[in-house]
């Protein structure tokens, strides 16, 4: 099924708590090559037929209005997977 | 003792809300008659002012309140809001009125990742709002508060505007519960009659069942002026 991903992540300068939890997770682990880790949601939009350019502007309105919260968060990517 | 003022506040009930009757109850006690409304609808029924209640809608799915602010009601609480109704969100009901741009801002997971649950001290930072007229300002009060995703956020800028606008209606005193920027626990917007905060007003409005105080066990009732706040400024307006 052609498929339309969507990544979203927390405002770099925000805050991410979950981030931050799994970062102090690995460091009690004793992985010390990872300075920080930061956790987004991936949104997977599927597609009956073809991608068109329409379908695509409307997962883009979608990904700003409705699947992230501008203020706090950034769309970082959309990309079209078969 | 009900429907003295002859004021009705709806509460609007979303799937997973959890204190949308504590809240009817609330607005009981304080001498106003709660309607249930229901997110399906396109129709406030007449009332004279809203509370978006507690919970975890939609079990909190995308983000906290996301999917309730997209509800078919939320039509007609924007044009209500533009229309200056007093409208208060709690807890969830605040997430709401913040994905519903009704209020600035966001609301992102706790700092330290628990869910957490006290009797919250609080300092009334703006007692001008249609849901705090009946305190006063710098008045510390205490409500309990129980959230997930409480951690108040906003750019530099926008929290100095804020502070600057007096939008800041509630401030954490003590502990800050859940990491929000400027300890800010609720906000107002510019006309006053938009209010929300993360603790819960109406779990402090009948002796017996609200946070303890120096004077006896569970005896606060620190919520209750909220609720006669609005049906002032309900009957205010009327008048």
């Amino acid at each position: 099924m052609p498929t339309i991903v969507v990544d979203v992540m927390p405002k770099a300068e925000l805050l991410d708590p979950q981030g931050k939890a799994v970062s102090g997770a690995l460091t009690r682990l004793g992985v010390s090559d990872f300075t920080s880790v930061r956790i987004g949601k991936r949104f997977e939009l599927t597609v009956e037929g073809e991608i068109g350019e329409d379908v695509l502007a409307k997962a883009r309105e979608i990904a700003d209005e409705i699947l992230s919260n501008s203020v706090i968060e950034d769309v970082v990517g959309i990309e079209v997977v078969e | 003792m009900s429907a003295r003022s002859g004021t009705r506040i709806g509460v609007i009930t979303f799937p997973g809300s959890l204190d949308d009757r504590d809240a009817q109850r609330a607005i009981r006690l304080a001498g106003a008659e709660p309607v249930a409304l229901w997110h399906g609808s396109h129709d406030l029924e007449g009332v004279d002012a809203l509370v978006l209640p507690g919970g975890f809608s939609y079990g909190d799915y995308l983000r906290a309140g996301a999917i309730a602010a997209l509800a078919p009601i939320m039509a007609e609480v924007k044009d209500a809001a533009a229309k200056g109704m007093p409208i208060l969100g709690i807890c969830n009901g605040f997430q709401m009125l913040v994905e519903a741009q009704l209020l600035p801002g966001g609301l992102i997971r706790n700092a330290h990742q628990q869910f957490v649950r006290r009797d919250q001290k609080l300092r009334v930072e703006n007692a001008s709002t249609a849901w705090t007229s009946e305190f006063t300002e710098g008045q510390e009060i205490v409500i309990p508060l129980k959230n997930a995703d409480g951690g108040y956020i906003a750019a530099e800028s926008e929290l100095d505007r804020l502070e600057g606008e007096g939008l800041v209606a509630f401030r954490y005193l003590g502990v800050n519960p859940n990491g929000s920027l400027r300890d800010i626990a609720g906000l107002a917007n510019e006309r006053g009659n938009v209010v929300g905060l993360m603790p819960h007003p109406e779990h402090a409005v009948e002796e017996g069942f609200g946070p303890n105080t120096p004077a006896a066990m569970r005896s606060g009732l620190d919520g209750l002026p909220f609720f006669t706040s609005a049906i002032a400024a309900v009957v205010g307006a009327a008048a």
